[in-house]
C-alpha cells in the first residue's frame, strides 16, 4: 500500500484534510455537515442521479453533486450558499411535482426522506398544475409491497440487487417520465436479502408487506435485540407497539451485519404474533391436553423426572436443546441435568459424527472475525448451502470475491452463489472426504510441506486429480487464506474426518480455519456446557437408544434432528417428554407436558455468534399469555428438584456464573484444533443412491417455520426430490411426477425435479420439513423408486 | 468552388465504394503512416495543428482529446465512432456513411494506430438501417483489401472495426450512454469524471469522436494540418457539413469552409422558397439557441462567430424558420422531443422536460396563463446545468431562446388563445 495523499478542503468555512479519492460528500459527512441526498448510500455505488446534493464549488460554473465530486486539494465548497440552495430547492420541486402529496395515507409517512427534506427544501405550495404521473404497482412477492407512483428513481434498490444481493432483480425500464422500476416481466423479488430494499427506499415506493398499514413510525418503541437464527448474530432494532412486535429493522454494526439484514432475521417476528404460540402450560391426561397453572405443571415435571431417576437412574433422562436457545437457558439446562447426575445433554441435534468430542479442546468457531473472513483472498468452503445457511456471510464472501478473492468449493450441491467461483468440486456427500484429502495431499506437494504422520498414512492411497490440484494451487496462491466447514460438513457422517483434514490443510497452507456455525448460539451452547463433555450421551446416542424421559428446550425433535425418523420413534417410546417451547407443535403427539417459554423477544439473554462475539439483549415485549422466560422455568425446576445453586434473580447473574470476567473469558474457550486427528476411511463411497439432506432457509428453527410471509416465498416451496438428468432417466420418471423415497422404516412421496448440477446417484431432499419428517438421516443411503 | 474533404466522392456514380474512395486519395494516409512508421506524436501534432474541432456538437479540439489517452498504457484501448445522429435537424453523418464510409474507416484506423488501440466500434443510429448495412459492406470490402484485421498491409499494426447499430434512442448519442449501450446496458449517460479517455468502453481508455471528425482525419494526415486549417479560418479549421432544412429551395447537406457567411450558405441552398420570409434560424441542431433572422444574417458559419452571436455551431444542423411558423407551436414540437427522449436517469431532466412540454402545450392550446412564461424560464434554469449529461441543457435551451427572442408571440398566444395573424 502506498502512502495516501491527503487533500485539503474547506466546506462552509470548516477545514479538513481527507484522503485522496474522497468525495465532497465524504468530507462533509466527516465534518458533520449535512448535505441533502436521496440516491447516495454509503454502501452502494455512486449514481449521482437524484441531484439533491448539488453544492456550490468554487471555480465551478455549475453546482456539482457532492456525492460524485472528488475532492481536489484546496477546494472550497459552500453547501448553503444561494447557488447551492437554489439548486437543491429546484431539485426538490422536480421531485415533488409527480410525487403524490398524500403523506397521511402513505405507509412511509413519518420516516420518509422525501417528506423530511421537503420540509427544509420544498415550497409550501406547488407551481405544478399539470396532471401527475401514475405508475402501475408490481407484485414483488410476499415481502415487499409497492406503491410505484411514489418512486423517485433513485435506483438504490436496483444497485442493491446488483452490488449487494448479487442478482439484479429490479431494474429501471423505459425512458424519461415513463421510466419505471420493475422486475423482469412477472417475476418476483426472491433474493434472501430482499428486505433491505425496503430500508433503502427513501420514499414509500417499496414498503414491508407484512408491516404495511399496521402502525405509524412514531407509535413504535425501538428496542435493541439480536437475531436468533443463523450464527452471524445480526443486530436488530425491534419495533414494538403495545407489547407486540410490529417489525424488525437492522441495527448498524459494521463488524457483524453492517447495515443489512437477511429476510429471515427481518420477517421471522411474525411467528411471535401468530396463533401458533403456546400460551398456557398444558398437561396431557388420559390422552387429552388440559391447560393448567404453572405450579401444577412444574411440580408434575419435577416429580416425573425425580421418579424416572429413582426408578431407572439419571441416565434414563435425555436433555436436548437447540442452539437457538440463549446462553443462560443452555447453561441452566445443563446445570439441571448435571444436578440430577445426568450427563445426557446436547444441542447438536443435526450432527451425526461425534468422534471429535473426545479430542476437542474448546468450542468450535469461525476461527477469525467476520471482518477478517471478508478480507480473505483465498477461501475454501466445504459443505454449505452458503446463501441459504448464512445469507450475510455469503454476501461478505461475495464482496471478497469482487475484490479479487478466489472462492473454492467442495460441496454436494452447486447452487448459484452469485459470484465467481474459482474452482469447485461438486461431489456426492460421501466423496467429499476423499476430495478434501486430495486437495490436502496436493497442497502439501504444492507447498513442499510434509504431512503429519497420521495423515500420510491415511492418505497413502489418495491420488489428487487435476481438479484437486487446481484448487490446491488456487488456495496456495493466497496470502490471507480461510478454510471453513459449513453446516453440511458439520452434519456429515464423517464430520470429524473432514474437520481433521481441513485442520491439516490449514496448517499446510498457513490458513485460518473455522466453522460457519449453524445457529445463533452454536458457540454459546458449547461454552454453556450444553454437550456431554465426554461423560454422557450425545444427541445421537440419546435418540438411538431411547431414554425414558426427555426434556426438550425449543426442540421439535422430528424437524431438528439428524435422523427425524429415529428422533420421533424415541419420543414416542419415552415415558415422559417435557417440551419447553414458545409454540404448539407436533410434540402434541408425544409430549406429556408443554411449557410455554418466551421466544427471544420476550426474555433477556445472550447469544455468542460464530466469531465468539458475546451479544446480550433484553426482552422487547412482555411474555405473551402465561408464557415465562425459560431461564425462570429452569430455575424453578431446579428449586423444585432441590438442586443447589438455582437462586438467580436475573440472566446477568446466570451469565456471570458462567463467564466470571464477562466476555473476555470467551476467546480462551474457543479452539478448533483437535488434540489429535480423527481419521476414518477417506475412500468411503456409498453404494447406490445417497441423500443430500439440507435444512431449507425458512425451516431452520421453530420461529421461522411459523413466519407466514416467509413461508410463502419461493425459498419456502415444498421440498422436492432433486436429481440429475442421468438419475431421472434411470428412474424412468419425468419432472414433476411423484416418487417414493425410503430410508429405514420411513418413506415420503415427493415430486421429482431435475438439477443437472447435482452429482451422480444423489437425491437432494430437504430435511426439517413435515413432508420429509418420516425419513432417516440427512446423509447416507436412500432408496428412490417410482411412486 | 472550394476543395471538399468528405463529400468529394460524389462526383462518381456509386460514390461510397472503396475504389472511388481510393480515387480521391483514400487510404494513402494509412499507407504513408505504415510505410514511414510515423510516430503517434507526429500525428497528434498534425491533428492539433489542423484546428479540427469535434463535429458532433461540442466542438472540442480533436488533437487535444487524443492527447488525453494514455498512449503508453499497455492494456486494451478502444476507438469509438459516434454515428448516433438523432437530433432534429441533423442528417450529415447519414450522408457520410452513405457516400464516403471509407473515410470514417480510415480515420478510425489512423486513430487506432495513433493511440495504440486494436479495436473500434462505429455506433450507428437505429433509424438509418440502410446506412448501417452500407457500412457493414464497406467494412467487408476493407477487410478483403487487407485494410482491416490482423497485420494491416503487412505491417505489425492490427485493427478490427465493428459496426454496431442502436435502436433510435436520442440519448445514445451522448458519448457515455453510447458506451453503455455498446456494453449491452440501458443507454444512460455516466457521471463524469471519469471521462472516456481514462474510463471508457468496458472501463478502458477510449477515444470517441463523431463520424465527420473521423472522416476529416485522412485528409489532415495526407495533406498536413496546416492545409486543413487553411481551408477554414483560425481556430476553426477545415470544411464543415451543414444540414440545411426548412423552407429553402434546395434543402440538404453542404460541405463548405468554416467561416462562410450564412447568407452564402442560404444562397447555396437555393434561397428561401417563394413568398417565405426568414424569421429565425437554429444554426446547430435543435439543442442550440435559436437566433432571429436579422442576427443570423450577420453571422459566418463557424464556432466562434455563432458563439459570439449567442448560439452554437453544434452539429451544423441549420434549421430555418419562416414567418408562417408559430413559434409556440415550434417550441411545443421541440419540447415534446426532449420530453420523449429524456433518459429518465436524473431528476431535473426526467421531471422538468415533461413539465416544460406540458406548459408549452397548454399555451399552444389556448390555456396559457400570464405567469407561464416566467415559470417556463425558471423551470428551464432549474434544469440547465443541473443534470448528468447535456440533455437537460438541450431541453432548457430552446425554451429560453424562443421566449427571449419571440416573447411577444407567446404573450399573444396567452392573451388571445391563438397564433399571431399569418402563423399556424
Amino acid at each position: 500500500m502506498g502512502v495516501t495523499n491527503m487533500l485539503h478542503i474547506e466546506i462552509d468555512g470548516k477545514q479538513i484534510d481527507v484522503a485522496e479519492g474522497s468525495t465532497v460528500m465524504d468530507a462533509a459527512d466527516t465534518l458533520g455537515i449535512y448535505i441533502p441526498r436521496f440516491c447516495y448510500h454509503k454502501k452502494l455505488s455512486v449514481a449521482a442521479n437524484c441531484r439533491m446534493c448539488l453544492v456550490d464549488v468554487e471555480k465551478a460554473g455549475k453546482p456539482l453533486p457532492a456525492c460524485a465530486t472528488p475532492v481536489t486539494d484546496g477546494m472550497k465548497v459552500a453547501t448553503k450558499s444561494e447557488k447551492a440552495i437554489r439548486a437543491q430547492k429546484g431539485v426538490m420541486e422536480f421531485l415533488l411535482i409527480n410525487h403524490p402529496l398524500d403523506c397521511p395515507i402513505c405507509d412511509q409517512g413519518g420516516e420518509c426522506q422525501l417528506q423530511d427534506l421537503a420540509v427544509g427544501y420544498g415550497g409550501s405550495s406547488s407551481r405544478y398544475t399539470e396532471v401527475k404521473r401514475v405508475v402501475v404497482n408490481k407484485n414483488l412477492g410476499s415481502l415487499i409491497a409497492t406503491d410505484m407512483t411514489r418512486c423517485i428513481h433513485c435506483t438504490r434498490c436496483v444497485r442493491f440487487g446488483q452490488e449487494i444481493g448479487g442478482v439484479m432483480e429490479l431494474g429501471q425500464a423505459a425512458r424519461g417520465e415513463h421510466s419505471e422500476i420493475m422486475p423482469f416481466i412477472s417475476q418476483t423479488v426472491d433474493s434472501e436479502l430482499s428486505g433491505n430494499m425496503i430500508d433503502l427506499c427513501p420514499v414509500g415506493a417499496l414498503t414491508s408487506k407484512p408491516f404495511r398499514y399496521t402502525a405509524r413510525t412514531w407509535e413504535l418503541s425501538r428496542r435493541a435485540s439480536i437475531s436468533p437464527h443463523d450464527s452471524l448474530g445480526a443486530n436488530l432494532s425491534v419495533h414494538t407497539m403495545q407489547e407486540r412486535v410490529m417489525r424488525v429493522l437492522p441495527r448498524d454494526n459494521e463488524a457483524v451485519n453492517e447495515c443489512w439484514l437477511a429476510d429471515r432475521d427481518r420477517f421471522s417476528y411474525e411467528a411471535m404474533n401468530s396463533d401458533q404460540r403456546l400460551t398456557t402450560p398444558m398437561i396431557k391426561q388420559d390422552g387429552l391436553w388440559r391447560a393448567t397453572d404453572w405450579q401444577t405443571a412444574l411440580e408434575y415435571v419435577a416429580h416425573g423426572l425425580a421418579d424416572i431417576k429413582a426408578k431407572h437412574g439419571a441416565d434414563a433422562i435425555g436433555m436436548l436443546a437447540t442452539p437457538h436457545s440463549t446462553l443462560e437457558e443452555l447453561y441452566l439446562l445443563q446445570k439441571l441435568a448435571r444436578g440430577l447426575e445426568c450427563g445426557n445433554i446436547d444441542h447438536r441435534l443435526r450432527q451425526s459424527d461425534f468422534s471429535a468430542d473426545a479430542v476437542q479442546r474448546g468450542a468450535p468457531w469461525l476461527g477469525q472475525s467476520i471482518e477478517a473472513l471478508a478480507q480473505s483472498d483465498a477461501v475454501l468452503v466445504i459443505g454449505s448451502t452458503l446463501r441459504k445457511d448464512h445469507p450475510l456471510l455469503a454476501h461478505r464472501l461475495r464482496q471478497a470475491v469482487k475484490r479479487g478473492a478466489k472462492l473454492n468449493l467442495i460441496n454436494p450441491v452447486d447452487d448459484d452463489l452469485l459470484c465467481r467461483v474459482a474452482h469447485k468440486a461438486i461431489v456426492a456427500p460421501s466423496v467429499m472426504v476423499n476430495t478434501l484429502a486430495q486437495v490436502l495431499k496436493s497442497a502439501a506437494q504444492e507447498k513442499n510441506i510434509e504431512l503429519g504422520i497420521v495423515y500420510r498414512d491415511a492418505l497413502a492411497h489418495v491420488t489428487p486429480n487435476a481438479a484437486a490440484q487446481a484448487m490446491a494451487q488456487s488456495l496456495a496462491a493466497g496470502q490471507r487464506i480461510a478454510i471453513v466447514l459449513g453446516n453440511m460438513a458439520q452434519h456429515h457422517p464423517q464430520a470429524a474426518t473432514l474437520h481433521s483434514l481441513a485442520l491439516e490443510l490449514a496448517r499446510v497452507l498457513g490458513a485460518r480455519f473455522g466453522f460457519l456455525g449453524e445457529a445463533a448460539n452454536s458457540v454459546g451452547a458449547y461454552i454453556a456446557g450444553a454437550w456431554p463433555r465426554g461423560s454422557g450421551m450425545n444427541a445421537a446416542q440419546m435418540l438411538a437408544t431411547p431414554r425414558q424421559a426427555y426434556v426438550l428446550l425449543n426442540v421439535e425433535a422430528e424437524l431438528d434432528s439428524y435422523d427425524a425418523q429415529q428422533a420421533l420413534a424415541a419420543m414416542m417410546s419415552a415415558q415422559m417428554v417435557v417440551v419447553l417451547s414458545a409454540f404448539k407443535h407436533l410434540a402434541a403427539d408425544y409430549a406429556d407436558v408443554m411449557l410455554p417459554i418466551a421466544p427471544f423477544t420476550e426474555t433477556s439473554g445472550t447469544f455468542i455468534n460464530t466469531e465468539g462475539r458475546v451479544q446480550s439483549f433484553n426482552a422487547v415485549v412482555k411474555p405473551r399469555g402465561e408464557t415465562r422466560p425459560a431461564w425462570k422455568v429452569l430455575r424453578v425446576l431446579g428449586n423444585l428438584l432441590q438442586l443447589p445453586g438455582f437462586d438467580y434473580n436475573s440472566t446477568e447473574q446466570v451469565r456471570q456464573e458462567l463467564l466470571a470476567s464477562g466476555e473476555t473469558d470467551v476467546p480462551g474457550m474457543l479452539d478448533n484444533v483437535l488434540k489429535e486427528a480423527v481419521l476414518t476411511d477417506v475412500s468411503v463411497k456409498v453404494n447406490g443412491i445417497e441423500r443430500i439432506g439440507e435444512v431449507p432457509i425458512y425451516q431452520l428453527d421453530a420461529i421461522v417455520r411459523r413466519a407466514p410471509s416467509l413461508q410463502v416465498t419461493q425459498d419456502a416451496q415444498n421440498p422436492r426430490a432433486w436429481v440429475n438428468a442421468a438419475l431421472l432417466h434411470q428412474l424412468g420418471v419425468s419432472e414433476g411426477e411423484a416418487i417414493l423415497l425410503k430410508q429405514g422404516a420411513g418413506q415420503a412421496h415427493l415430486a421429482v425435479a431435475c438439477d443437472d448440477r447435482l452429482p451422480d446417484n444423489c437425491v437432494r431432499v430437504a430435511a426439517a420439513h413435515p413432508m420429509t419428517a418420516n425419513l432417516g438421516g440427512l446423509f447416507g443411503a436412500i432408496s428412490v423408486e417410482r411412486a | 468552388m472550394t476543395e471538399k474533404v468528405i463529400l468529394n466522392t460524389l462526383d462518381y456514380p456509386e460514390p461510397g465504394t472503396l475504389a472511388n474512395y481510393e480515387r480521391t486519395g483514400g487510404y494513402q494516409a494509412l499507407k504513408k503512416i505504415l510505410a514511414e512508421k510515423i510516430t503517434s506524436e507526429a500525428i497528434i501534432t498534425e491533428v492539433k495543428a489542423s484546428g479540427l474541432r469535434g463535429r458532433g456538437g461540442a466542438g472540442f479540439p480533436t488533437g487535444l482529446k487524443w492527447s488525453f489517452i494514455p498512449r503508453h498504457f499497455k492494456g486494451v484501448k478502444y476507438i469509438v465512432c459516434n454515428s448516433d445522429e438523432g437530433e432534429p435537424g441533423t442528417f450529415k453523418d447519414r450522408d457520410i456513411l452513405r457516400y464516403n464510409p471509407h473515410s470514417v474507416i480510415e480515420g478510425m484506423l489512423i486513430a487506432g494506430y495513433t493511440l495504440d488501440a486494436q479495436t473500434g466500434y462505429n455506433y450507428i443510429h437505429g433509424e438509418i438501417w440502410r446506412e448501417y448495412e452500407l457500412f457493414e459492406q464497406a467494412l467487408d470490402d476493407a477487410r478483403a483489401a487487407g485494410l482491416l484485421g490482423k497485420n494491416i498491409l503487412g505491417s505489425d499494426f492490427s485493427f478490427e472495426l465493428y459496426a454496431h447499430h442502436g435502436f433510435g434512442a436520442y440519448i445514445c448519442g451522448e458519448e457515455t450512454a453510447l458506451l453503455e449501450s455498446i456494453e449491452g446496458k440501458k443507454g444512460q449517460p455516466r457521471f463524469k469524471p471519469p471521462f472516456p479517455a481514462s474510463f471508457g468502453l468496458y472501463g478502458r481508455p477510449t477515444v470517441i469522436n463523431n463520424t465527420e471528425t473521423f472522416a476529416n482525419i485522412p485528409y489532415i494526415v495526407r495533406n498536413g494540418g496546416q492545409k486543413f486549417l487553411e481551408l477554414g479560418k483560425p481556430n476553426n479549421g477545415g470544411t464543415k457539413l451543414f444540414s440545411v432544412s426548412g423552407p429553402v429551395n434546395k434543402p440538404g447537406n453542404y460541405e463548405v469552409p468554416l467561416g462562410l457567411p450564412f447568407t452564402e450558405l442560404l444562397q447555396m441552398a437555393g434561397g428561401m422558397r417563394e413568398g417565405r420570409k426568414l424569421k429565425a434560424v437554429i444554426p446547430g441542431g435543435s439543442s442550440v439557441p435559436l437566433l432571429p433572422a436579422e442576427i443570423m444574417m450577420q453571422c459566418t458559419m463557424d464556432y466562434d462567430s455563432l458563439a459570439k452571436a449567442g448560439s452554437m455551431l453544434g452539429a451544423g444542423s441549420v434549421i430555418l424558420i419562416d414567418d408562417s411558423v408559430c413559434m409556440v407551436r415550434a417550441l411545443e414540437r421541440l419540447s415534446y422531443f426532449y420530453f420523449e427522449e429524456s433518459c429518465g436517469q436524473c431528476t431535473p431532466c426526467r421531471e422538468g422536460a415533461g413539465w416544460l412540454y406540458r406548459v408549452v402545450q397548454r399555451i399552444e392550446r389556448g390555456q396559457g396563463r400570464p405567469e407561464d412564461l416566467d415559470l417556463l424560464i425558471d423551470v428551464s434554469k432549474n434544469i440547465g446545468g443541473r443534470t448528468i449529461c447535456g440533455l437537460g441543457d438541450a431541453a432548457a435551451t430552446p425554451v429560453q431562446s424562443f421566449i427571449q427572442h419571440f416573447r411577444s408571440e407567446f404573450e399573444h398566444h396567452i392573451e388571445h388563445k391563438r397564433c399571431v395573424d399569418g402563423c399556424h
